[in-house]
């Protein structure tokens, strides 16, 4: 390894490095927030939000990522709405994030069993109530350790935004490359920087999922 | 006892990761013998590193899947020179990313592929004699306010990864952002949504896109020189030699200035 490479552009991984945190950032609230909205949508006692619910999740996650990123960079021109790359690549990884997230919090709220919310609801509980009290602090623990999985493929899949000069660590990491042509060395720096995130993330969602486990 | 079998585990695991890693990087200093010219005529083949989107130099046909170009014309040309049969010869794509990797690797025999000759890449490759003189230019919407590399303060211009022409512009125009796209499709797509004021790289590709799109037009004049070379693998002298003759061969004779007629209409 040489460290040359990272040494003599510091300052342009950092730049993509604190852009890539920001993206993740954003994408991990926003797309946490979605999710949940449409898994409301999909369990909740009204057929025509299931609907909604449904096409959302099928029609994005079924889709590769870099298209729906292509569609909010290019796609969107059509209708005079013209994003930079990073606004673009952010909302386009955050609504292919969310149809994962929701998935994963419909089937951890359907997991818990179905007596429950009949008992809860024969107490005199209302639906939300139920849901609030009952439901979905049970839920959250199952939903955990799935949850964490897209949340380190968000930071991963943030890379995408290179190809479209979102300006993130992919991005500067080619613009390095075509100045030192080395492959090897710049982009095992730019593999560690990934590490740098998702490796704590990782530790913090299995914290969390030993800290659940134990208020049983 | 438990405690030390899960601390040897994960000694073990570090050790073949890192002797892999080593490994991975041990590949690349490897070079190997032999010039590419025996190879090619052992093999009965030439093959080479050409670009698939560069209208005029290298481009394929998405219709018909029909390489053409002026850089395909001079690969042909090496071909019948050195197997007499401009048919043995089988066209690799390439990016301005990709080709430098790729003939390092011996995936390719040469690059023949709109690459400048400079002098950083020719600490990675060998490159022959000049066979094309280009320069970098801008290319814009018809009308537009841009008239130069003088007026491009504070405007977005887009380019292509891996190219020396983001180098150039930083140069020349420090005071624009300069946006950088795969390749040269999605460079002048985004020209065309309007996500920068201009796209930059050599006139040669500059011409084919205005030749795809009228609304837009070049500017300026050139603002760098930008001479082509065919690259051969670093330290293939035999290879080098032999590509020279050629070019010199091909220009004596004619044939160079009517490749180039051919392609390009000023």
């Amino acid at each position: 390894m040489d460290f040359s490479i990272l040494t003599d552009n510091f300052d342009t991984y950092m730049t993509g490095f604190f852009n890539t945190i920001k993206i993740s950032l954003i994408g991990l609230v926003c797309s946490f927030i979605l999710g949940a909205i449409v898994a409301v949508f999909r369990i909740a006692p009204l057929r025509i939000l299931n609907f909604i619910g449904a096409c959302f999740v099928e029609f994005i996650r079924n889709i590769p990522l870099i298209l729906i990123a292509f569609f909010f960079y290019n796609g969107l021109v059509a209708f005079h709405i013209n994003l930079s790359g990073f606004v673009a690549g952010t909302m386009a990884l955050t609504i292919y994030t969310a149809s994962f997230i929701a998935e994963a919090i419909r089937a951890g709220i359907q997991s818990v069993d179905k007596g429950q919310m009949e008992a809860a609801r024969s107490s005199g509980l209302t639906y939300i109530q139920t849901m609030g009290y009952i439901i979905l602090p049970q839920a959250i623990k199952i939903v955990i350790p799935p949850l964490g999985n897209q949340f380190l493929n968000l930071v991963k899949n943030s890379s995408i935004l290179g190809v479209f000069a979102g300006l993130d660590l992919m991005y500067y990491a080619d613009s390095i490359h075509e100045k030192t042509f080395d492959t090897f060395n710049t982009y095992i720096f730019v593999g560690v920087f990934y590490l740098v995130l998702t490796i704590p993330l990782s530790l913090l969602v299995g914290y969390l999922e030993r800290r659940l486990a134990k208020t049983e | 006892m438990k405690q030390f079998k899960k601390w040897f585990v994960f000694a073990m695991v570090l050790t073949l990761v890192m002797a892999l890693l080593a490994g991975c990087g041990g590949d690349k200093k490897e070079k190997s013998g032999g010039s590419a010219i025996d190879k090619i005529k052992k093999r009965g083949k030439l093959v080479v590193g050409v670009k698939y989107d560069t209208n005029l130099f290298g481009y394929k046909d998405p219709k018909t899947g029909d390489i053409t170009g002026l850089d395909i014309d001079i690969a042909k040309a090496l071909a019948k020179k050195l197997l007499g049969d401009e048919k043995k010869i089988e066209l690799k794509e390439v990016t301005s990313k990709t080709r430098i990797p790729m003939l390092n690797n011996g995936d390719i025999d040469m690059i023949i592929a709109t690459m400048t000759i400079s002098e950083e890449r020719k600490k990675e490759v060998d490159f022959s004699d000049v066979y094309f003189k280009a320069g970098q230019s801008l290319l814009v919407k018809k009308g537009s306010p841009i008239k130069g590399v003088n007026d491009l303060k504070g405007k977005k211009v887009l380019a292509v990864k891996g190219s020396t022409s983001v180098v150039n512009i930083k140069e020349k125009a420090p005071d624009a952002e300069v946006l950088e796209f795969e390749n040269y499709a999605e460079a002048f797509t985004a020209l065309k949504a309007g996500k920068g004021d201009a796209l930059t790289t050599d006139n040669s590709i500059l011409y084919g896109m205005a030749a795809q799109d009228p609304n837009y037009e070049l500017v300026g004049g050139t603002f760098t020189d930008e001479p082509y070379g065919i690259a051969i693998k670093k330290g293939d002298k035999k290879t080098v030699k032999y590509v020279n003759d050629f070019l010199k061969e091909l220009k004596d004779s004619g044939e160079l200035q009517k490749i180039k007629d051919k392609w390009i209409k000023e």
